[in-house]
């Protein structure tokens, strides 16, 4: 167990130009804390979780575990575990010495060995399956042998890189429990990649959101979701993604089509009449009213009914916005598509402001 | 072994475990009549192979029945050639024993050297085809007399290697003029014909997935160790496939005897191969039923060989058709 420390770590691949996988990442991991590193495809999360690995060379900055500096240190004397998306179990070996190669190769006596991995598979559900090979096996019962295979290491880090992404549907949300649960008992620091935002905002105890290679926010899923840092936060995080809108700011407030949002003087004072800001509303913050005053009206376009909510695809009669608002709705007295709907912020609270150019979160 | 006994049935019948069709029948017409559209487009080479192969197969079988000179009749005399040949012809055993040593010693070498060229090409990145095409080369050549002949140039008494050994002091005469080393030049002479079993082991050391490798080194296997776990289990069935290939060929060795003694299998018959001896009998000495009866027995040879290794692989071949 152990404080994991990314030093303005960065990974550069060769090429014309030059693909800065990883950027300046400066992030710190408690001990026993689960971090998720989570962000689009091709954002550099594996590139990171495969640095601290020591599968990657670090091109710039370092990488700490415990109190020990191993950026240049060979995967083996990292004390990490890493559990793979295609989980890379030995095919040759039967599930008992797939979990027990590592201690195998540091010698360890063969009756603790075939202990540790009993126990490991008991806590697994896998001790049925110890004699096996993973060819004989499904894919949930391979994802965990690869879990099996990092804890008899009990090392001081698990790495996952996107270890439910095999798996379907039904089992990656029980899996996901799983895992978390597994984590909490063992106290062991977890990194965990995905590209997965419900998968991040579940299990991790903070989600580092990354884009482009670089760190955007590492908070709790709760912060995140309340005070993205950005614009990019705002729209990656929460499902669906937040409605955002770049607008027109006048004294009144931010022009959203026919009405004005009101904003907080902090925000307004020192901007020129004429500029634009992004305003963000979650679908949730967002509600039918009957009546038109201070309201949006609203053409619906689509309605997916979800059981207990629906959410409403729609447009304002006068919008050039190629993306439709989205609204959380009562499940229960869905608009028929056609329809014309007015639709009103719950609470200004819950409008989210950033500045049109960099995208940053302004004020509160 | 027993533990690994389940699975080895479950490797044998992927084909069974294709997803049944749903309606069987159906299924089972159109199977047969895309097995009719393979039964087609087989027949040329099925006519060829008749034609070819399996006749003059079959009449050698008679041949070795009997006595015969290429000129006259053949004669039936029963099993004599079979028994003149495991009792009283002596250099018939030395051709045996020859190409057994042969067998032993170039089909290890030459794997060896094919796997550590595959090994080598994989790790590199850039001009890997050039690479690939000079290890290649030798294959090509060598099949043809002139590196044979270059060989001899080589160790031949006066020969280069021999002048250079002479330099330093050491006189050995020539190195294919001498019993005890003959059969080895030949066998090196051979090893450098690896091409195919490397282009063979290059495509299988690239189907092994990256993660593996990686798993390995976390879990903390050294580069032996990954090469020992890793690699040699999950490029054995393409090991297999080149050991069984190789095996059987090197059993039916000739060209290169045959270039560096000039046919005759000298010195003192220390490169006399089996086919070598066989060549003779049949077309130097014109006793052509004894030689079909040497053929017959060298077929049944490396039919028994081929058995052996095929058992020994369920011990030894991983084949990962599933997951
Ligand atoms: N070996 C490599 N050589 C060159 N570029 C690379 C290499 N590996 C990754 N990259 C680049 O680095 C960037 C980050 O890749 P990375 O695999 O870390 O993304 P990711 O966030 O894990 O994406 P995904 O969710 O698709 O797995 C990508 O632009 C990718 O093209
Ligand atoms: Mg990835």
């Amino acid at each position: 167990m152990a404080q994991v420390a990314y030093n303005k770590a960065a990974r550069v691949f060769g090429g014309t130009p030059p693909v800065r996988a990883v950027d300046g990442l400066d992030l710190t991991v408690d001990d026993g804390e689960f971090l998720v590193l989570v962000g689009p495809s091709g954002s550099g999360k594996s590139t990171a979780l495969r640095m601290l690995a020591g599968l990657e060379e670090i091109d710039e900055g370092g990488v700490q575990i415990g109190d020990v500096d191993v950026t240049t240190m060979p995967p083996k004397s990292r004390d990490i575990a890493m559990v793979f998306q295609s989980y890379a179990l030995y095919p040759h070996m039967t599930v008992a010495e797939n979990m027990g190669f590592a201690l195998k190769l540091r010698r360890i006596h063969k009756q603790e060995v075939r202990r540790r991995v009993e126990e490991a598979a008991e806590l697994l559900d896998l001790t049925s399956y110890l004699d096996r090979k993973p060819k004989a096996l499904s894919g949930g019962q391979r994802q965990r042998v690869a879990m099996g295979r990092a804890i008899v290491r009990e090392p001081s880090v698990f790495l996952m890189d996107e270890p439910l992404s095999n798996l379907d549907a039904k089992l990656r949300v029980e899996t996901r429990a799983n895992i978390a649960s597994l984590q909490r008992r063992l106290g062991t620091t977890t990194i965990y990649v995905t590209h997965d935002q419900v998968e991040a905002m579940t299990m991790g105890h903070r989600v580092a959101v990354l884009a482009d290679g670089v760190l955007q926010q590492c908070e709790t899923p709760r912060e995140l979701y309340e005070r993205p840092a950005n614009a990019f936060v705002a729209g990656f995080i929460g499902s669906p993604a937040m409605n955002l809108r770049t607008v027109p700011l006048t004294p009144e407030g931010a022009e959203l089509d026919e009405v004005s949002i009101p904003v907080p003087r902090a925000v307004t004072s020192g901007r020129s009449d004429d500029s634009e800001i992004t305003i963000g509303i979650r679908p949730e913050s967002l509600h039918l009213v009957s009546s038109e005053e201070g309201s949006l009206p609203l053409q619906v376009e689509l309605v997916e009914e979800l059981g207990a909510d629906c959410l409403i695809h729609g447009r304002t009669l006068t919008s050039t916005n190629r993306d439709p608002l989205i609204i959380r709705g009562d499940g229960r007295t869905p608009p028929t598509p056609g329809e014309t709907v007015n639709v009103a912020v719950r609470d200004l609270e819950e409008i989210h402001l950033f500045d049109a150019g960099s995208g940053e979160r302004l004020a509160s | 072994m027993n533990v690994e006994a389940p699975d080895q049935r479950l490797s044998e019948k992927p084909r069974a475990e294709k997803p049944a069709e749903p309606a069987e029948a159906e299924g089972t017409r159109r199977k047969r009549k895309r097995e009719g559209a393979a039964w087609v487009f087989l027949s040329p080479w099925l006519l060829g192979a008749a034609v070819l192969t399996l006749t003059p197969m079959l009449v050698s079988l008679y041949l070795s029945f009997t006595e015969y000179d290429l000129f006259t009749a053949p004669e039936w005399v029963g099993l004599d050639n079979y028994v003149h040949m495991f009792t009283e012809d002596p250099r018939y055993w030395r051709s045996a024993v020859n190409t057994l040593v042969y067998v032993l010693v170039a089909v290890p070498l030459q794997l060896a050297a094919a796997l550590a060229a595959a090994l080598a090409l994989n790790s590199i990145g850039r001009g890997k085809g050039f690479y690939r095409s000079a290890f290649y080369a030798p294959s090509l050549l060598g099949a043809s007399m002139s590196i044979a002949l270059v060989w001899r140039a080589l160790f031949n008494d006066g020969g280069t290697v021999d002048d250079l050994l002479s330099s330093f002091g050491v006189n050995m005469g020539g190195w294919v003029n001498q019993p005890g080393w003959a059969l080895l030049v030949v066998a090196l002479l051979t090893i450098w014909q690896f091409g195919a079993p490397m282009v063979i082991f290059l495509a299988g050391l690239q189907q092994i997935p990256g993660e593996l490798y990686e798993a390995a080194e976390v879990d903390g296997a050294g580069r032996l160790r990954r090469f020992r776990s890793v690699t040699l289990p999950m490029l054995s069935p393409v090991l297999f496939f080149n050991l069984v290939l190789q095996t059987i060929q090197a059993f039916q060795v000739f060209t290169p005897a045959f270039t560096v003694s000039g046919g005759r299998g000298g010195p003192a018959d220390s490169t006399l191969f089996y086919t070598l001896y066989l060549y003779d009998r049949g077309f130097t000495a014109s006793h052509m039923g004894y030689a079909s009866a040497m053929a017959w027995v060298l077929l049944v040879v490396i039919g028994i060989v081929t058995a052996l290794l095929f058992r020994s692989s369920r011990s030894w071949v991983f084949y990962n058709d599933k997951g």
